[in-house]
């Protein structure tokens, strides 16, 4: 019975080879738009992650703290859940490393009769502490300590790359869900078609004791294949867009291994499904 | 084994098609189903075959009320009833042989047995030598008796045929009733629906029910089936 349902939705594909390249043909086209999707989507990950693992609390210290002060401050600031390393940059650290980082600007800082850079604690945040949230609680925290005369950490471009990151987030799911939605609609509408072009042949199935189980699994064993071609179809096509802006406009990551695996075997339940649903419907309807 | 009960069968646009018919058929019975068109000929065999339900009454066929049965059990005793359309409804990519095979496949037979099986049942038909032809290739009525020859795969105890002999020519008509005649001695109940009097009229011995409108007006053996 397994190799009549094999042997069927093989059977399908030959007699009606320009259908099955069409759905093919639609559903690949859903994907690579989905794909480029993801292309897009993932390299916004990347940046945001760049941004976001360079994120940290600055606490300014007063100049009249003690070592000993400072250390236990520095311990105490440890134990906070977020924090992953708390960093002492003295005074003298402080104008080194201003030389070295605004360079061309040696001059003036030689000239200063005082050192005007303060102490500071640089907190360091566990990964997956860095969010907009997280940062502002702990930098709250800091700033309560004794010692601590200003805290810094960027709060309005923190800010504003969070919000850039629940845009491009919400906009993956909208625009995602659509594509997937009209993928559903393509692939659904091209096994209709395929079951209304052998509507006889399942009229027959049924006169002659086919159970629906029976007459249903070489439309779902088409729609799998059907899917998973569109799949690999989508696979070089989005390839290949992305290869072409990532070497003439952009350097672009390529997606990670599993959202392409993902992306292919979607394309297979996409089709298995559209599959399923418009069999049952014509079943349900004859 | 045909039971019906005051069957009334209505639909939405074309309103009554059967009217409180009761009648039963004997197992191995060879049974005319006649009347003008639209008397309910194919109504009947529809509920008998339940891809219809009764509005009112009951239609049992082998002891099970066919409004009862589930989809699986519907299929089941589809396999237990051949069915012979007038137009035949061969598939018409598939050859004789497959097209009889196709009866088989749908219940999971053994390709040995399917092979084994189809080539005796064209034989039986009188169609060993057209096995590969298809439908296109044959004529009217060789493409029925492959259609009987489907009918006939999975070994039925009942065979339906809605006016089979209606797009064939004389000679091939009496080839037909010939072979359905053959079956029934066999031991297989043959309904046949038909409006073709001549060929009620050559068929000594049958049995005759009539319809008119919906209603059963003329049962000519209604006291054998009772009897059974």
């Amino acid at each position: 019975m397994a190799s009549y349902t094999v042997r069927e939705a093989f059977a399908a594909f030959r007699r009606a080879p320009l259908l099955t390249g069409l759905s093919a043909a639609m559903i690949a086209l859903s994907l690579f738009v989905v794909g480029l999707f993801g292309v897009a989507a993932h390299n916004i990950r990347v940046v945001l992650d760049r941004i976001e693992a360079r994120v940290e609390v600055v606490a300014y210290l007063h100049d009249d703290a003690t070592p000993d002060q400072i250390q236990a401050l520095q311990a105490e600031i440890r134990t906070i859940a977020q924090v992953r390393d708390v960093l002492y940059i003295s005074r003298r650290q402080a104008v080194e490393l201003a030389r070295q980082q605004l360079s061309g600007f040696e001059g003036i800082l030689s000239d200063l009769d005082t050192n005007p850079f303060p102490a500071s604690l640089e907190v360091t945040l566990q990964p997956g502490q860095r969010n907009a949230d997280a940062v502002h609680r702990v930098a709250d925290r800091v700033r309560g300590y004794p010692f601590v005369e200003d805290v810094r950490y960027g709060q309005d471009w923190l800010d504003k790359v969070y919000l850039l990151r629940r845009v491009a987030g919400a906009a993956a799911i909208v625009v995602g869900g659509a594509f997937a939605a009209v993928a559903a609609l393509i692939i659904g509408a091209a096994i209709r078609l395929a079951i209304f072009a052998r509507r006889e042949e399942i009229a027959i199935m049924r006169l002659v004791g086919a159970t629906d189980w029976f007459i249903r699994r070489p439309f779902l064993l088409e729609g799998l294949i059907t899917g998973l071609l569109g799949g690999l179809l989508a696979l070089p096509a989005t390839y290949g867009v992305y290869y072409f802006l990532s070497d003439a406009v952009v350097e672009l990551e390529w997606m990670p291994g599993t959202w392409v695996v993902l992306g292919v075997l979607g394309g297979a339940l996409f089709g298995t499904y559209a599959s399923a649903r418009a069999v049952r419907n014509h079943l349900q309807d004859v | 084994m045909i039971r019906f009960d005051d069957v009334t069968k209505e639909y939405s646009r074309a309103g009554a098609a059967l009217s409180e018919v009761s009648f039963r058929v004997r197992k191995g019975e060879f049974v005319f189903v006649t009347g003008h068109s639209g008397a309910g000929k194919t109504t009947v065999l529809r509920l008998i075959h339940a891809a219809d339900h009764p509005t009112e009454g009951q239609v049992k066929v082998s002891g099970f009320d066919t409004r009862e049965l589930s989809a699986r059990e519907t299929a089941m005793l589809r396999r237990k009833i051949g069915y012979v359309f007038q137009d035949f409804r061969l598939l018409p990519d598939r050859s004789a042989a497959e097209n009889v095979a196709f009866a088989l496949e749908v219940t999971g037979a053994r390709q040995s047995v399917i092979r084994t099986k189809v080539g005796r049942l064209l034989a039986q038909v009188g169609l060993a030598a057209k096995a590969r032809s298809l439908p296109s290739e044959l004529s009217g009525g060789e493409q029925q008796r492959v259609a009987v020859a489907r009918a006939l795969a999975n070994d039925p105890v009942l065979l339906l045929a809605d006016e089979p002999t209606g797009n064939l020519d004389e000679r091939a008509t009496r080839g037909i009733y010939d072979l359905f005649r053959a079956i029934n001695a066999a031991g297989t109940a043959v309904l046949l629906a038909t409006h073709d009097a001549e060929l009620i009229r050559h068929s000594s011995g049958a049995r005759v029910l009539e319809l008119d409108h919906g209603s059963l007006v003329y049962d000519s053996h209604p006291d054998e089936a009772e009897a059974d």
